[in-house]
């Protein structure tokens, strides 16, 4: 029996198994890794895990006790602690205060805060986290409140520590400290359940690995000696896939898209950049490089202060996202899920919510045309949904974000595509889809420009990549000249040790 | 069995089913209620909060918030009064009225979705500006009307049935119609799930909003000049805490107040309930003082079954 034990856990929700009868264990000081595709069931299981959720049949044991927890309060207090991709600290209290939030060291009500500091301080320092605790939350930066939650979990001893998908939104640099603070967990005893879509990452850091496909258990590495990516891969997507990126040469036709001299309030330095009919243009850059500053300037997304955008030779007036719609410039945001779909509605009225414009007499919707439309779309995209009228926050992030490319398909006329890290949080198969698509769109000749600060997707589904650091432009390359080192080395800002972040 | 009833409760109609089962009960044990009598004067009380709580749904579900609505009804009504003894001309009176409504919540509008002012905050001020406005024009004191063509705006019928309550219905269907039939409905309800997705998505937010504040005044208008026609005159203090009673019958309704769900049918059944359990405690002669009470229990229940269901509905 292993420390850890999952033990025939099943979990059904309204019309989904999301869990069937998933069993496994893991041993004291070990990082297992926990892999699927988006429904697979991971989260449904963490959630269990967390307390959040309840199992329909089976148990969890910890140390040879059942866990029989009733919310995530009960599962904190048992030495559970799932660290989630949406961070749970308050903004506005420091790093100090969020880690003693509930456990304030204080005399009739009132805060020690020497007494504080020192329990805390003494914690991070035996942690080796090096962060100012007297710094608001809101001051840090993504990675640095990352490191912030586990040191939560830290301060409250927890036994077992749950990471989703941590590195989703870290830079290189700090996806290292976050591995290099892992490891010293490991070293102290700990099980950590490491969530991810990241192959290396886990080959990496994981001890042993389990990957779920469609709520059930699809394979179960005690140690991952021998086992090949492909291998895990395979088990994940149930089929063999060779190629992930698949890409396919195309022609390229005239210029579509020229940005001339763009500047905005949060890109003072001008930027220029053309894309043709045809092209997938990447755009690749470390987190705060400007990339999707500058893309939302083209967008219209942000007001811009200087400079012109022009569509196959037409000047484009607009600064606003209805204008450039309408001029055929289309975005799918970064941040899917605030800038992307609309809670609460359903897939219908997502994908239709630009192009009804289309249908519509005096504003009026035509609904046989919108159902067409969504039906259209949900198929043509194969987005994974009961059906037309479910609400969209069910569906997993790599179906929202079809859905989001489908409401932007359904405008005729889009002439330039701009997607901002299209296949974040998304799993393989998917990703696959989502590649096949864009390769499709601009066989058709619209012209693709893609965000990405994954390098291999970059130079595996671009024809020209241009590096962005520090706001500017800093290197262009075409397909014959990618190479990592010299990408990497333009969007490093100090020109140093590229080998340090290449990983 | 008790699944069955959960699931019935708990559906997407599980307010109708509550409404039918409340009418049936009262009907059953309340004498006198279901008289034609009794049901046309119930229908008749619920005009107003009815006619505004239209328009209230299409705020709400964008987000927004409504307080002034209280007050335009009063001053509307006041102007309608005025301006019908003014010019002679009862039509110029309540255009005057629809205008001067419509004006109020454009202003609304503009300073909520331009300036980014707090909804909460700017109908708050406007509510206590307008009402002001009423009192000022009419020196606090009731307007009575010249002309007695402007009472039959309220006593007339057709088919039996009292105008107002016509009007209730014809502005139901219309708003029902907006929701969910047009492009301005949908992406109100766009705005109330995520602005900034529906501003990216190229919905104009601004002027959306806009536009429901206005509709939201012009409305009330209407609502104004039915009530002065009712009460025979134009009152400064009419429609004191009308706000609260719309808001409420539209959160009974499964409106949410963050935005992004409401139904014209739930709506309905909302300002029906309301209705229903008024006319109850009053032909039961239950004191005033615990309607009160009732009133809010009501509405905590019905916020809690609505609670119940989003989660039996699971999000993941």
């Amino acid at each position: 029996m292993s420390f850890l034990d999952f033990s025939h856990i099943t979990k059904t929700y309204p019309g989904v198994k999301a869990l069937s009868d998933v069993s496994f264990g893991v041993d004291k000081g070990a990082v297992h890794g926990l892999m699927g595709e988006n429904g697979a069931g991971k989260s449904t299981l963490i959630k269990i895990l967390s307390g959040d959720q309840h199992a329909d049949q089976g148990e969890i044991r910890i140390d040879g006790r059942v866990q029989a927890y009733t919310s995530t309060r009960d599962a904190f207090d048992n030495g559970v602690i799932v660290i989630h991709q949406e961070l749970q600290l308050v903004p506005e209290l420091t790093v100090a205060e969020n880690l003693s939030l509930g456990r304030f060291p204080a005399n009739a009500g009132i805060i020690a805060g020497r007494r504080m500091l020192d329990d805390v301080g003494a914690k991070l320092k035996s942690a080796g986290i090096d962060i100012d605790m007297r710094r608001k939350v809101k001051t840090l930066s993504i990675g640095e409140r990352q490191m912030v939650e586990i040191a939560k979990a830290i301060m409250l001893d927890a036994r077992v520590i749950a990471l989703d998908e941590p590195t989703s939104s870290l830079s290189s640099r700090e996806s290292e400290i976050l591995f290099a603070l892992i490891d010293r967990l490991r070293g102290e005893g700990k099980v950590i359940i490491y969530v991810s879509h990241r192959l290396d990452e886990v080959f990496r850091l994981c001890d042993s690995l389990t990957v779920l496909r469609d709520g059930k258990l699809a394979a179960h590495h005690a140690s991952l000696k021998g086992v090949t990516r492909d291998q895990v891969v395979a088990e994940m997507v149930g089929r063999e896939i060779s190629d992930i990126w698949g890409f396919r040469a195309r022609k390229t036709g005239d210029v579509r898209l020229k940005v001339d001299a763009l500047s905005g309030p949060k890109l003072e330095t001008p930027a220029s950049f053309e894309a043709r009919a045809g092209e997938i243009v990447g755009f690749f850059g470390l987190i705060g490089a400007g990339r999707s500053e500058l893309m939302r300037l083209v967008y219209g997304a942000d007001p811009r202060s200087g400079g012109t955008i022009t569509v196959d030779g037409k000047l484009v007036p607009a600064t606003d996202p209805r204008g450039t719609i309408r001029a055929g410039i289309v975005l799918c945001s970064e941040d899917r899920k605030h800038d992307g779909i609309i809670q609460g509605r359903s897939v219908e009225e997502n994908i239709n919510i630009s192009s009804r414009r289309h249908h519509t007499r005096f504003g009026v919707l035509n609904r046989a045309s919108e159902i067409a439309t969504a039906e259209t779309f949900i198929k043509k995209l194969k987005v994974r949904t009961p059906s037309r009228k479910q609400d969209i926050i069910n569906l997993s992030g790599g179906n929202q974000q079809k859905v989001i490319l489908g409401r932007w398909l359904s405008e005729q006329g889009v002439r330039v595509l701009i997607v901002d890290e299209p296949t974040r949080g998304i799993d393989v198969g998917a990703k696959s889809e989502i590649y096949e698509l864009l390769y499709q769109l601009a066989q058709d000749g619209m012209a693709i420009v893609v965000v990405s600060s994954e390098l291999p997707e970059v130079m595996g589904i671009c024809d020209r990549i241009l590096v962005m650091c520090g706001g500017r432009v800093s290197a262009e390359l075409t397909r014959d000249q990618f190479a990592e080192r010299a990408i990497l080395a333009a969007a490093l800002p100090d020109q140093k040790t590229p080998d340090a972040i290449a990983s | 069995m008790t699944d069955q009833l959960k699931k019935i409760l708990l559906g997407e109609q599980g307010l109708v089913v509550i409404f039918v089962v409340a009418f049936a009960l009262v009907s059953a044990l309340v004498p006198n209620f279901l008289t034609d009598r009794n049901m046309l004067g119930l229908l008749q009380s619920v005009v107003t909060v009815g006619i505004v709580a239209c328009t209230m749904m299409f705020c709400l579900a964008a987000r927004d918030f409504d307080l002034s609505v209280g007050s335009i009804v009063a001053f509307a009504g006041m102007v309608a009064v005025m301006a019908s003894n003014y010019t002679g001309s009862i039509l110029l009176g309540l255009l005057a009225a629809i205008a001067s409504g419509a004006f109020v919540g454009f202003i609304n509008g503009v300073v909520i979705a331009k300036f980014r002012i707090n909804a909460l905050i700017t109908t708050l001020a406007t509510m206590q500006i307008v009402r002001g406005f009423a009192l000022i024009a009419s020196d606090g004191r009731a307007v009575g009307i010249n002309s007695p063509d402007f009472y039959q705006l309220a006593l007339s019928k057709l088919l039996g049935i009292p105008t107002p309550v016509w009007v209730l219905a014809i502005l139901f269907c219309i708003f029902g119609f907006v929701l969910n039939r047009t492009v301005f409905g949908k992406n109100t309800l766009a705005i109330g799930g995520n602005p900034e997705a529906s501003r990216l998505a190229g919905v104009n937010v601004d002027r959306t909003r806009i536009w429901i504040f206005a509709l939201q005044g012009v409305v009330c208008g209407i609502a104004g000049i039915l009530l002065a026609s009712r009460i025979t005159s134009g009152q400064p203090n009419a429609a004191v805490g009308l706000e609260l009673s719309v808001i409420s019958a539209c959160v009974l309704g499964g409106v949410s107040l963050a935005g992004g769900r409401a139904t014209m049918s739930g709506v309905i059944v909302g300002v029906l309930i309301m209705g229903i359990a008024e006319n109850a405690m009053n032909l039961l002669n239950i004191p005033a003082f615990y309607q009160y009470i009732v009133r809010g229990v009501i509405l905590l229940l019905a916020v809690l079954l609505d609670n119940l269901r989003s989660s039996a509905l699971g999000r993941r």
